[in-house]
């Protein structure tokens, strides 16, 4: 976990925020009702999902969603913190004028504009229709242009032999990966792992969904409560948005 | 041949000639077969023999499919090749990748075909208790009940001016 002093507010979210203290509209529903795709159906530009970051609900000291991420796609650290995969991390940040800190999970935001794509020399970094930006790790030659494009630091390089992964979640020495949202669930009709993790164990701060659906729960708590981009000014149009920083 | 000795050329000759004897014996009775370990399942999604020649082009013209296109459920699957392939021996772990009694690494080193798939792909099927990440009930979430819990934490936001 890392405080950020320096100008927080500005840093994270780019351009003025937007103004607090909206009405609030009771009784919402968080878990997005996701349908899995027929076989054979290619994933489609018609869905971009997207996740929701309540920060009011998220606490220092929780890292539900963390474990979750690690259980679930099989990455964890080999006792080399400058080089260990962090596929979503909890970061703690600080105002300096108020001195309030907020904890928040920091992943790969699944840009709009993916500046990890633009810079791929093998079209290995990915966007796929519905907005999911993902390795492909059969191409990706670890050149890592990609983790140097990402302001967010969402990438890791694999640097160790990887044995026992997960079926779904192929990893392995030489390549980059990130958060891939869980692609192998939203697939299937499910939440990612964090989602879930953090509704039955955290605080209930992350809502997914679909962020082109208006009837979807994410664009309806969108709608209500506004929420912000971290790095907004950058432009990037990121899936992942965060509320109450 | 300008250059070659007279040397040279008879030690050819007899090369030749030693090649030529060695087609000429019966190959098929003394060529050991790769040992390949038993299979679970009734059948292959394709006959033995177009397997053995085209399964690579199948996997991947399917994993460009299944990874950047988002097509799922399609008919050739390294994982379901792993499922009916790499089974349990009685008294032994699945094999690994490493193991020449893993059905892909039998065949491979027989025939000393180097391939990069089980550096990032896992190489056996997963323990059932694991397989949570696995394919979801096939209404996903739909009708699915959340604990209480979740959702007593999901009233209103209250928004601090
Ligand atoms: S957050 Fe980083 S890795 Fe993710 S899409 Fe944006 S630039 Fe790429
Ligand atoms: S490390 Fe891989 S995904 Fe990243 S830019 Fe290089 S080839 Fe592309």
């Amino acid at each position: 976990m890392s405080a950020t002093d320096t100008s927080r507010r500005r840093f994270l979210t780019g351009a003025a925020a937007a103004a607090a203290g909206l009405a609030v509209a009771p009784g919402v529903f968080l878990m997005p009702l996701a349908q899995a795709r027929r076989a054979g159906e290619p994933a489609s530009s018609d869905v971009r999902w997207g996740l929701l970051v309540d920060t009011t609900r998220c606490s220092d000291g929780c890292d539900a969603c963390v474990r979750a991420c690690k259980e679930e796609n099989g990455w964890e650290g080999v006792g080399r913190p400058r080089t260990d995969a962090q596929w979503i991390r909890k970061v703690k940040v600080r105002d300096p004028r108020t001195g309030h800190t907020q904890s928040l999970p920091l992943m790969c935001q699944h840009c709009k504009h993916p500046p990890c794509v633009d810079v791929c020399p093998t079209a290995a970094s990915m966007k796929r229709a519905d907005g999911i930006v993902l390795v492909d790790k059969h191409v990706c030659i670890g050149c890592r242009y990609c983790m140097m494009a990402c302001p967010y630091k969402a990438r890791s390089f694999i640097h160790e032999d990887v044995h026992d992964q997960r079926a779904h979640a192929p990893r392995g020495k030489g390549t980059v990966e990130s958060c891939t949202l869980c692609v192998h669930r939203v697939d299937a009709g499910r939440v990612p792992a964090c989602v879930e993790a953090c509704a039955a164990e955290g605080g209930g701060a992350l809502v997914f969904g679909d962020l082109k659906d208006p009837s979807s729960e994410i664009s309806r708590r969108l709608a209500a409560h506004g929420a912000e981009e971290i790095r907004a000014d950058l432009g990037l149009d990121t899936g992942v948005r965060y509320y109450g920083i | 041949m300008r250059g070659v000795t007279a040397k040279t050329g008879r030690a050819l000759a007899l090369l030749a000639l030693v090649a030529l004897g060695a087609m000429a014996r019966p190959a098929a009775a003394e060529v050991p077969k790769p040992k390949l370990p038993p299979a679970k399942g009734e059948k292959c999604v394709e006959p033995t023999e177009v397997m053995r020649r085209k399964h690579m082009a199948y996997l991947l013209h399917q994993r460009d499919d299944t990874l950047r296109r988002g097509i799922r459920g399609g008919k050739y699957s390294l994982r379901e090749c792993l499922e009916c392939h790499v089974t349990a021996q009685p008294g032994k772990p699945l094999p690994t990748y490493g193991s020449p009694e893993h059905f892909c690494s039998a065949c491979h080193r027989y025939a000393a075909v180097h391939i990069d798939c089980f550096s990032c792909h896992r190489d056996r099927p997963e323990p059932e208790a694991a397989r949570a990440g696995g394919p979801a009930p096939a209404d996903g979430l739909t009708g699915r009940t959340l604990p209480a819990r979740t959702l007593k934490v999901l009233g209103p936001v209250e928004v601090k001016p």
